[in-house]
């Protein structure tokens, strides 16, 4: 699922838009009557340093450009057609301005006041999920992912208790972790119950149900990418934003082991799932996916801080009731 | 009683075979081989080989790359008129690969790479999309290719890498001239998704004069049969001659997409949504 934000989040795209696609009316920023950053402006790679300090309408259009294709990311599997060309033109897109943006410093000053706003983690997010598949063209010294997301995950961290006794349990404390299940990796997963392989797969099997409000095939286990499981970690922020695409199959038949791992789960699982969701039924969720989604799917991918404690409360309590006996 | 009512003889296409299963993406190209016997077909990221007899395998040449690295995919796929072990692909950052199957089974590594590299002084955020290919199309004889990216059609020679031959830099449309107002509007059509839009591109029957020859999707429709088709200038702004037609009047949601020129003679078919035009030369 895309935790990328509703336009709601985004008003100030809207008041920009006769800005940015005025319609037949005249330009009044360049002097050619085309639009700088639609054509022929290098931005601030240009040498003079005057060239550095950028014109707001120069900005303000470029951040409405990167708005607008966050959204259109975000939307894209809301299209009839689901087009992974599409898509991957507009991530490219958007990488790109993150990295001019980066390189005069207005990326660093947009998360740090996003960061202090009220919701900010859902756009870290998305930049975050952008980030990481730019990671290779990030150069030392600069971070391209200096949110409070990893604030909030060192955070976590110590309520990440190792328990005795059940391994659900265990799975729950971590799974609390705001961070969405996307972020953290396998492997840090797999560290506290070691039960690595295994989670590895249900957390795929959970995710892909959970990515997804229509049915969908996503996980549809290709040869190819069982043989990157070293590169689980990481692949699987590009398989999230593009996996989506694959065309729908029949579903490969059920793995026999995941079958015994949720054979035991109680039903009454699902109509709690339902219930606070408010998803459509998925087919077979255990405990491990219902908690991942209550914990992604709310009105916010991820609440900031404080309400995210109040969330582990509530959580809290539910998990009694599941748990129970 | 049942009644015998004649009818029109009514034309139902059913498959003949089906070659199923081998795409987990859009598939955006098939391509008959020279020997006849063998086809490929192509998404977004893979490209498979089919013996045209045998339905229930194929071959990857062409496997999906890493999903976390994916920053490019591929938009077109052609044999080879002549050879048929080398065939062309192009991707969306505007590149086009030569691939010899003899080479190795697995056909990432590839003979030859086209790119032109990029004026640095028309960067914009949508340089790469509009740099995305769109259609390749090799010239009847193999010697030439031809590529179809948002603005321009590029006629390519085979033997040379670095720079296509021929460069039209207009969005030249079947029967209107487009000038580069086009990059003006880049972030409308960006917004509305047009800039997505692909276009394909054909050559003439017998490509000897591509210049002339060569023709190019049409952007607008055409209402009346048989009607004459004239061609008509877009205007880019400022004065507008008589005859000619606005830059903003142009309505980007009607495109025609799919277009085929005959073998042999000058007939070409244009395909819209639901309608299918076949235009030809004018009879004296």
């Amino acid at each position: 699922m895309f935790l990328f934000l509703s336009l709601a989040l985004f008003p100030h795209l809207l008041q920009q838009s006769d800005i940015m696609f005025p319609k037949g009316t005249k330009r009044k920023f360049s002097d050619s009557g085309e639009d700088p950053v639609c054509s022929g402006v290098q931005g601030p790679s240009a040498s003079s340093a005057a060239a550095r300090t950028l014109s707001s309408s120069y900005s303000l259009q470029r951040q409405s450009l990167l708005d607008m294709s966050l959204i259109k990311l975000q939307l894209c599997h809301m299209l009839v057609e689901p087009n992974l060309c599409r898509s991957v033109l507009i991530a490219n897109t958007v990488r790109q301005i993150q990295e001019e943006m980066t390189q005069d410093g207005t990326w660093q000053i947009m998360t740090q006041a996003l960061a202090a706003a009220q919701c900010p983690a859902d756009r870290l997010v998305a930049t975050e999920v952008l980030c990481r598949q730019t990671d290779a063209a990030a150069q030392a010294g600069q971070s391209p992912k200096p949110f409070s997301v990893s604030d909030l995950e060192e955070g976590y961290h110590s309520e990440e208790v190792v328990m005795d006794g059940d391994v659900e349990t265990e799975v729950t404390m971590s799974s609390l972790s705001p961070v969405s299940p996307q972020l953290s990796s396998a492997s840090y997963l797999a560290g506290p119950f070691g039960v690595a392989p295994c989670w590895e797969e249900e957390e795929e099997e959970g995710d892909c149900e959970e990515d997804e409000e229509e049915d969908s095939e996503e996980c549809v286990s290709e040869g190819e990418e069982g043989e990157q499981d070293h590169l689980r970690a990481d692949s699987r922020t590009g398989e999230q934003v593009f996996g989506t695409f694959e065309i729908k199959h029949p579903a490969p038949p059920p793995d026999p082991a995941l079958e015994e791992l949720f054979s035991d789960v109680d039903p009454s699982y699902y109509d709690l799932d339902t219930v606070l969701t408010g998803m459509q039924s998925t087919p077979k969720m255990g405990p491990y996916d219902l908690l991942e989604s209550l914990s992604s799917h709310g009105p916010t991918a991820l609440s900031s801080t404080s309400s995210c404690r109040s969330d582990l409360n509530e959580l809290d309590h539910i998990m009694e009731i599941i748990v129970g006996s | 009683v049942p009644v015998l009512r004649p009818m029109d003889l009514m034309v139902e296409a059913s498959p003949r075979r089906v070659f199923a299963n081998a795409h987990t993406y859009h598939i955006n190209s098939i391509s008959v081989n020279s020997d006849h016997e063998t086809y490929l077909s192509a998404d977004d990221l893979r490209i498979n080989l089919w013996h045209l007899e045998i339905t229930d395998r194929s071959f990857s040449i062409l496997l999906p790359a890493n999903m976390e690295e994916l920053t490019e995919v591929i938009t077109a796929a052609e044999f080879h008129p002549d050879q048929c072990n080398t065939f062309v692909y192009s991707s969306s950052k505007g590149t086009i690969r030569l691939c010899d199957m003899r080479a190795s089974a697995l056909c990432d590594q590839h003979t030859k790479m086209f790119e032109e590299p990029e004026d640095p002084n028309n960067r914009s955020f949508f340089s790469e999309i509009i740099s995305s290919i769109s259609d390749v199309k090799f010239s009847h004889s193999g010697r030439y290719m031809m590529t179809r990216d948002y603005l321009s059609v590029k006629i390519w020679d085979l033997n040379m890498e670095t720079r296509p031959v021929e460069t039209y830099q207009l969005l030249t449309v079947l029967f209107y001239q487009v000038h580069e107002y086009l990059r003006s509007k880049l972030c409308s059509l960006y917004e509305n998704d047009c800039i997505f839009d692909k276009f394909e591109c054909c050559w003439n029957g017998n490509d000897r004069d591509y210049r002339q020859d060569v023709t190019f999707e049409a952007s607008r429709e055409n209402s009346k049969p048989r009607s004459v088709l004239k061609p008509r200038k877009i205007s880019t702004g400022g004065k507008r001659k008589k005859d000619e037609i606005s830059v903003d009047s142009l309505d980007f949601n009607k495109k025609i997409l799919h277009t085929a020129w005959h073998p042999l003679d000058n007939i070409i078919a244009v395909a819209t949504t639901n309608n299918l035009y076949i235009f030809q030369d004018k009879l004296n």
